[in-house]
């Protein structure tokens, strides 16, 4: 019997402790973890007093805005003379429209177009991801342009009227008569014809050895197989976008991920250049792969001009669920082979998954399990069957959040077929350099998050005896499973920085911010970088007419901003030299010998030797100094390094004996993601990955009905997300180890909160139950 | 929504007077209706206002409670009296919906709340006998996971989702309604009809009645009753399966016996030969589970819910079980 009490302190977070560790340089961290020394790296920039920006816990800038109700959202727009949209949605897979009857809806109150593909305009194909370097559409599906309907719940009318509830009767008027054709719409029957895929310019195929061989000859295997189903994206703010097209610009107030691929991509569509197309998108109500371009900017936008009115179009709920994409479903099979002493011989993880014919985004659900276990031989391969659905898309750690769910599920059952404790085995396997590629880790502290999360926890170790005890009704145990994402930055990234005459900085970028704090970590780091007090910098961003081209997704913004920040210093020394008075010992020193730091310009070689940074200003002709960067090249994800977060994730589950309920009552989680820019906000990103993969792993779930591929539950009634009630308290930690290899030495924490949970949920339930649950979502009739 | 006109009652004889026929509807607190009516299930274009009226708790000189219609749910459930007397009912109504809509909620609304089949709110894509008499049944071979196994037919699954009215089922409450032919009282375990083939029809009262209130019965003397709900998350979901249960215990056997079931049914489900089979019978896990299959001898399952037939039965045994060990 183990005996983990929910409030005894190693369960607690220590609050002092965290400070510490976030707080402070890297040294303190290491200290903590009790490192060698040779894993410490080389230190940030020389930062200390007003001017250390980060790692401290600066509040969101956009908080108290949001508090308020101050912030304004893509909905929030308005312009004289504005309509509203409503959709009307397709009701069967795939086929032909034979008749629209829009009469009575086109007489209805208030109404002043009705859009269909009769009517609407011509507009090429989006560009899709991957088949262009700024395609930011979620497919290529061509919007209204034909009698085709491809999916269930493909826009087939727009009607534009005077108010949202007329525009919503109006829509409900309007009858549409189909001819059907054959519908893929059966997981079952488009994994016939799977084929091997490919994702981000590479084949989903990895073979080392004969890892079927070393299976079946493996002293210790397991052979296991998993599902997970379609997730809709549900972001709190639904999809909107208000549109003016106005002397000779179009005007889109998006709720955009990357505001300029957004803005590219819809250019192209309407056949205009990206200069035409200002769009931007201060405030996101969250994004997590979801907020990119779907059918409705390009309907508003043709309606819009249709109508030559301004447009509002806002999705409802169930519109999301319609057209803005899902994760897709898997099928996946992990089997294990090993020694007896728990050194794997044989890894394979292959499975299907789904796809639709318009878009080459593939769930590359086996990633991690490239890079997380070194084993003797290796079969990865993900194939992907094309079904006529909503497009699969982007959903926070795509590939990750399901992939490390069934990996972290086998090496348990491994683990417990070994008789050696989980984290053990895992040890055991921890590899010296990157198990696929060779490559040397840029830095990697798992075994210490495994440790540490450990003792945080208060984890029992176990050799293949069930630690699980009963408390009345409930039964109780206890899990845990590593976590992963990779480190990735995108090109594009680009920052203008702007002295003022005051001793303050704006950074101007053209990124986004969906909530999870871009303005603050960008003040945070443009401090550090200029030397300049955090409150004297002012952040601009979401706005297409802005330096850069990035996208937030894949964890790689902060990092990518970083550099561009880097860049930028580096011109405005160049800038800030030249402005460097004859009389000065600073005079005639090249860019790369100076730096800014404490509000000044000084020597690299001799410190001592500086300028006021307003004095500066003060001497340039225009009264601003102001410097543009590019990102520069990403040869350190691309080529040299193996660069990845991992972490560790430990649960508590209590099962119900009479009903199967599950719930959760606590978890901790230690995250090695390189530097930790701003504690708060990693925080509050490990809580929010962790709570969705909660959701995930016990409810979370598109209802597709294969009958006619209808989603049946587009709402928030039905499509079950933890409420409060499920959440328990999460203690989060990280070894805030710098990466010598990232811009600012963080790699990236968006997203590895999605991957962890779901294994250790369902480790922790079989501990508590003698039950594995192999299937998500994790429901009580799977444990009754 | 269509486009409809709003105006409040000012008394019962006020609303039945407003309501000129099948384009009127009361309102309640709206929390289902206008839920229904944003999605074009229900289509009233003439909306009267009922909360205002029946507003008070008051006990009865039999010893019963009058609970008037336009009462919020969470009124009754902190109700002094209610949650002495009748604890099950207090218990059901916290374990449904959410704080803010159990305040906005009224008793004659949530009596009158539809089902939550997803195929009766997909008005565009669905097919669904409850909504459109004679189309067919989308939840028969979809997902059914939410529906009936007990009482449902052919050309409907659906349940009555309320957590609130099973517990009225336990303790045999009447509704008391009224129209322009005057007032009648029905029980509610008479009140909801079985689909058969008109699942459009949900209960027996006549379109234009107007439900005033609802009475209690005066408690019974040493009877233990209580409430469970289970769900697909903690809170803030509709029961998959719910128990409201009731024993009186005398000399080691019990002579009373209330099983009422949510969750499985078009109506709060009352296990009559269940209870009658334990009546007489010591309080044992025996004598319960024993009750609990006959419960459940008549279920019909889809293969989404199964699990229900199983888990009921359960969830019976443990309630029983309970109230038996507080009992001695
Ligand atoms: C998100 C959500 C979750 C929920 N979860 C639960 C749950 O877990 N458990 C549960 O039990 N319920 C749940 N509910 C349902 C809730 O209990 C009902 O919506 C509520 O009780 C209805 O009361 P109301 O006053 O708002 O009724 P309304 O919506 O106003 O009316 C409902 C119906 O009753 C009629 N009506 C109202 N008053 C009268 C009257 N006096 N005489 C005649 N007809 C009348 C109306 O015409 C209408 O047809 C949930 C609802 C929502 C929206």
């Amino acid at each position: 019997m183990t005996n983990i009490k929910p409030n005894s302190s190693s369960h607690k977070s220590d609050p002092n402790r965290r400070q510490v560790l976030a707080g402070s340089a890297a040294v303190a961290a290491i200290g903590a973890f009790g490192l060698p020394v040779g894993a410490q790296t080389t230190a940030a920039p020389a930062a200390s007093g007003a001017f250390a920006s980060l790692g401290v816990p600066h509040v969101r800038r956009d908080g108290a805005e949001k508090a308020r109700g101050g912030a304004k959202f893509a909905a929030e727009y308005s312009y004289p003379g504005m309509v509203y949209g409503a959709l009307v949605y397709s009701t069967i897979a795939r086929g032909t429209i034979t008749s629209l009857e829009t009469a009575e809806a086109e007489a209805a109150p208030g109404v002043v177009l009705v859009m269909t593909h009769e009517n609407a305009p011509r507009l090429e194909r989006p560009e899709p991801f991957y088949s262009s370097p700024t395609g930011m559409a979620g497919s290529s599906t061509p919007v209204m342009q034909d009698a085709e309907v491809l999916w269930n719940g493909q826009p087939v009318a727009v009607v534009l009227a005077s108010t949202q509830e007329e525009a919503d009767h109006a829509a409900t008027l309007i009858n549409v008569a189909y001819e059907e054709a054959d519908a893929v719409t059966s997981f079952d029957v488009a994994a016939e014809s799977a084929q091997t895929s490919f994702y981000a310019g590479r084949d989903l195929l990895i073979e080392e050895g004969d890892a079927e061989a070393a299976l079946a000859d493996a002293e210790v295997s397991v052979d296991l197989s998993f599902n997970t189903p379609a997730h809709n994206h549900n972001q709190i703010e639904p999809h909107a976008v208000t549109v003016l097209w106005k002397d000779g610009i179009l005007r889109m107030h998006d709720c955009s991920q990357g505001v300029d691929l957004s803005a590219i991509t819809i250019a192209k569509v309407f056949g205009i250049s990206s200069a035409e197309v200002h769009l931007s998108a201060e405030y996101v109500g969250g994004g997590f792969g979801g907020k990119t371009v779907w059918q409705y900017h390009i309907l508003a936008a043709a309606a819009s001009q249709l109508a030559d009115r301004p447009v509002r179009m806002s999705l409802t709920r169930e519109g999301v669920f319609r057209i803005c994409g899902a994760r897709a479903p898997t099928r996946q099979r992990v089997a294990l082979g090993s020694d007896r002493k728990g050194r794997l011989t044989s890894l394979i993880h292959t499975g299907t998954t789904m796809k639709i014919e318009n878009n080459s985004m593939t769930e590359p659900f086996f990633e991690q399990s490239e890079h997380m276990y070194r084993a003797d031989n290796m079969h990865l391969e993900i194939r992907a069957g094309t079904m006529d659905m909503l497009a699969n898309t982007f959903m926070r750690a795509p590939g990750a959040a399901t992939g490390t769910f069934t990996l972290e599920v086998a090496l348990d059952e491994l683990a417990e077929r070994l008789a050696i404790d989980p984290i053990e085995l895992r040890v055991r396997n921890e590899p010296d350099v990157n198990p696929t590629t060779g490559r040397e880790h840029s830095q990697r502290a798992s075994v210490d998050a495994y440790r540490e999360g450990a003792r945080r926890f208060g984890w029992v170790p176990r050799s293949g005896q069930r630690q699980g005890y009963r408390e009345g009704e409930w039964q109780v145990g206890t899990g845990m499973a590593a976590a992963y994402y990779p480190y990735k930055r995108f090109p594009g990234g680009a920052a203008r920085i702007t002295l003022d005459r005051e001793g303050g900085a704006l950074i101007e970028t053209a990124a986004a911010d969906m909530g999870m704090g871009t303005t603050t970590a960008t003040a945070a780091v443009a401090s550090e970088r200029l030397g300049i007090p955090y409150d004297a910098i002012e952040v601009r961003h979401g706005d297409n007419t802005l330096p850069g081209a990035l996208i937030a997704a894949a964890s790689q913004q902060t990092a990518a901003i970083g550099a561009s920040l880097t860049a930028a210093h580096e011109v405005l020394l160049a800038e800030l030299a030249s402005l460097v008075p004859a009389t000065s010992p600073l005079h005639g020193l090249p860019a790369a010998e100076l730096g800014t730091a404490e509000g000044a310009l000084y020597s690299l070689a001799d410190p001592h030797q500086r300028i006021p940074l307003i004095d500066l200003v003060a001497w340039s002709e225009s009264g601003t100094v102001s410097a543009e960067g590019q990102g520069g090249p990403i040869s350190e994800w691309t080529q040299d390094w193996s660069m990845h977060s991992t972490g560790a994730v430990f649960t508590e589950v209590r099962v119900n004996s009479v009903t199967g309920e599950i719930r959760v009552p606590h978890i901790t989680a230690i995250y090695d993601c390189g530097k930790i820019l701003n504690s708060k906000l990693a925080e509050s990103q490990f809580r929010g990955g962790i709570i969705m993969a909660l959701g995930m792993t016990l409810m979370e779930g598109a209802s597709f009905d294969e009958r006619n591929g209808r989603v049946m539950n587009p709402s928030f009634g039905s499509y079950y997300m933890p409420t409060h009630l499920d959440v328990p308290h999460i203690d989060v930690g990280w070894t805030d180890i710098p990466d010598p290899q990232a811009p600012t030495g963080a790699r990236g924490i968006g997203e590895i909160g999605m991957s962890g949970p779901a294994a250790a949920i369902s480790n922790a339930i079989y501990d508590a139950t003698g039950k594995r649950a192999r299937d998500l979502p994790i429901r009580l009739d799977a444990l009754m | 929504m269509n486009p409809l006109t709003y105006e409040k009652a000012t008394s019962s004889t006020d609303a039945l007077e407003r309501h000129d026929g099948d384009a009127a509807k009361f309102l309640g607190a709206g929390t289902n209706l206008v839920d229904l009516m944003r999605e074009g299930i229900a289509t009233p274009t003439r909306l009267i206002d009922v909360t205002g009226l029946a507003q008070s708790i008051e006990e009865q000189s039999d010893g019963g409670l009058r609970i008037g219609a336009g009462v919020s749910n969470t009124a009754v459930a902190e109700d002094a009296t209610v949650r002495a007397q009748y604890p099950a009912l207090s218990r059901a109504i916290l374990a449904g919906a959410s704080a803010q809509i159990r305040n906005m909620a009224t008793v004659g609304g949530n009596i009158l709340q539809r089902t939550r089949c997803s195929y009766f709110y997909d008005v565009a894509g669905s097919r669904c006998n409850k909504r459109s008499p004679g189309e067919g049944c989308d939840a028969i071979g979809g997902f059914n996971r939410a529906h009936g196994i007990l009482g449902v037919s052919d050309s409907c699954i659906a349940t009555h989702p309320s957590d609130m009215a099973v517990a009225l089922s336990l303790y045999d409450a009447v509704i008391n309604v009224e129209s322009d032919e005057g007032t009648r009282s029905i029980p509610i375990n008479d009140f909801y009809v079985l689909p058969e083939d008109t699942p459009d029809i949900e209960n027996q009262l006549n379109p234009g009645e107007l439900i005033v209130s609802v009475d209690l019965p005066a408690p019974s003397a040493n009877r233990r009753a209580t409430y469970r709900k289970v769900r697909d998350r903690a809170s803030y979901a509709f029961a998959l399966v719910s128990v409201a249960g009731s024993l009186i215990i005398k000399d080691g056997l019990v002579v009373d016996a209330g099983i009422s079931l949510g969750g499985v049914a078009p109506k709060p489900w009352r296990a009559i030969e269940a209870e009658a089979a334990i009546v007489g019978s010591p309080p044992t896990e025996e004598t319960f589970r024993n009750a609990a299959q006959i419960a459940l001898a008549d279920a019909t399952t889809q293969p989404g819910n199964v699990f229900k037939t199983e888990l009921a039965q359960r969830v019976i045994v443990a309630v029983l079980q309970d109230l038996a060990g507080d009992a001695q």
